[in-house]
């Protein structure tokens, strides 16, 4: 219950770091993605995210910023193992599962659904 | 014949006719405070087509039938119809009228089409290259999210000044005889940019639009505000709105009183979580031939100035880094005794 609990407290304010750059600011939905995965990229590389995850857990991994950890720390591990060219693999390999995933459940309720309005 | 006073404004000597007018809209709409003056409400946004892009189409051609209908003309009794949408290549209305056998002149106007096309269908009915003219226009939330922000699927958060893009079509019959109100000025305004890059604020952009335009016809034609029962903004919303009744004041001209925005009306702002209000090209076009022209059939208004507003930009520009060219035309409307 408390890893719950955990887990909500760090996705919601995530969440609503994006809400106030959507309110406050004039940066558009697609560029607070872009910056989202970076940021997560850049925490990952300084050990602030994963120490973020350690707590929250899935609300710290779901989100892009652990999109963008899992890319930082799949290159790292890469270039642990393979040298340089661990760079361009490291981070693609690390998020496989979630990118293959997004575009086959993506496809799959492509077929099923139909777009309404909201 | 048509003559020009000022340096904008074309005086219609022999006023064309507003013989009538027809709106359908979408089901948000039909929850609105205006829902009682449209035509038909359309509950699937689908309209019983297989996209939002033939729907939009739809709209537009059941709304000429049913305009066609209420006045009891035919299609072959129109000169031209002159029409246009938030589609890319304007193809709501290409696709709408491939089966119908009339001139057709598409224009891009953006949200400032249906004062456009009254002013183009005005303009040649007194300049006697027609006796009749069809001017319409719609829009519809779904397909133009798609062109201009986000698919639907994409599931996208709006923003504070964001609109709400009106599903709906509205047509106006304009002929060279019969009984209703007349158009007897237009004033085409000229593109204004004030520099707004954000896309998502197009109240704000095209508010300065307005203003140019509204104190263009007023010099023009000699006329004070108070000449006007109501002037009618297209879809400032209403963030747009009050920035132009301040732009308005600081020229010395109060519109307090006699000042509506299309894009507050058809909405519920409280209710209706449409942030700032209605917007697109449907928005201006469902108020003016529905809910406006009763109003003025029964006499409750008898002077409007119709002031519709667009903003000009793509995507790709916006994208560009370019800011956004904004556009407001006017129309007056007016009970002419």
């Amino acid at each position: 219950m408390t890893d719950i609990i955990k887990a909500f407290v760090t996705g919601g304010i995530i969440c609503v770091i994006a809400q106030l750059l959507i309110d406050y600011t004039k940066i558009t939905p697609a560029r607070i993605m872009v910056i989202f995965v970076v940021s997560g990229v850049i925490l990952g590389v300084l050990g602030i995210y994963p120490a973020i995850v350690e707590f929250g857990g899935a609300g710290a991994t779901i989100p892009l910023t652990g999109f963008g950890n899992t890319l930082a720390k799949g290159v790292m591990k890469a270039v642990n193992e393979t040298g340089l060219v661990g760079v361009l693999t490291g981070g693609v390999k690390a998020a496989a599962a979630g990118i293959s995933s997004a575009i086959t459940f993506g496809y799959i309720m492509a077929i099923v659904s139909k777009p309404k309005l909201k | 014949m048509s003559t020009r006073t000022g340096k904008q404004t074309v005086v219609l000597s022999n006023p064309p006719v507003v013989i009538g007018g027809a709106a359908i809209v979408g089901k948000k709409e039909g929850d609105g405070p205006l829902a009682r003056y449209f035509d038909q409400i359309i509950d699937d946004e689908y309209f019983g087509e297989k996209t939002f892009e033939k729907a939009e189409s739809r709209l537009l051609r059941d709304t000429l039938a049913k305009t066609l209908e209420k006045c009891g003309k035919s299609a072959q009794d129109i000169d031209f119809i002159i029409s246009g949408d938030l589609q890319n290549q304007c193809t709501a209305a290409s696709y709408a009228f491939r089966d119908v056998q009339v001139s057709f002149i598409g224009i891009y106007g953006a949200c400032s089409t249906m004062a456009e096309s009254l002013a183009l269908g005005a303009m040649l009915i007194d300049g006697g290259a027609a006796e009749m003219t069809a001017c319409m226009t719609s829009s519809h939330f779904c397909s133009a999210e798609r062109q201009f922000r986000y698919p639907l699927e994409f599931g996208s958060q709006r923003t504070p000044t964001s609109q709400w893009t009106v599903t709906g079509a509205g047509c106006i019959l304009l002929g060279k005889q019969g009984n209703g109100p007349r158009i007897t000025h237009v004033t085409c305004g000229a593109i204004i940019d004030m520099g707004i890059k954000d896309a998502n604020n197009m109240g704000g952009a095209m508010a300065p639009a307005a203003c140019d335009t509204i104190l263009r016809h007023l010099q023009d034609t000699g006329r004070s505000l108070d000449y006007y029962d109501l002037v009618l903004t297209g879809d400032l919303g209403s963030f747009g709105r009050s920035i132009l009744t301040r732009l308005l004041k600081d020229n010395g001209v109060d519109p307090e009183g006699r000042y509506e925005d299309c894009g507050c009306m058809i909405f519920d702002l409280e209710r209706q979580d449409v942030v700032c209000g209605g917007s697109g090209c449907g928005c201006s076009a469902t108020v003016l031939s529905a809910y406006i022209l009763e109003l003025m059939n029964q006499k409750k208004l008898n002077r409007v100035l119709f002031v519709a507003t667009g903003a000009l930009h793509s995507p790709t520009w916006i994208q560009q880094g370019e800011s956004v060219p904004c556009i407001a035309h006017a129309v007056s409307l007016e009970n002419v005794s």
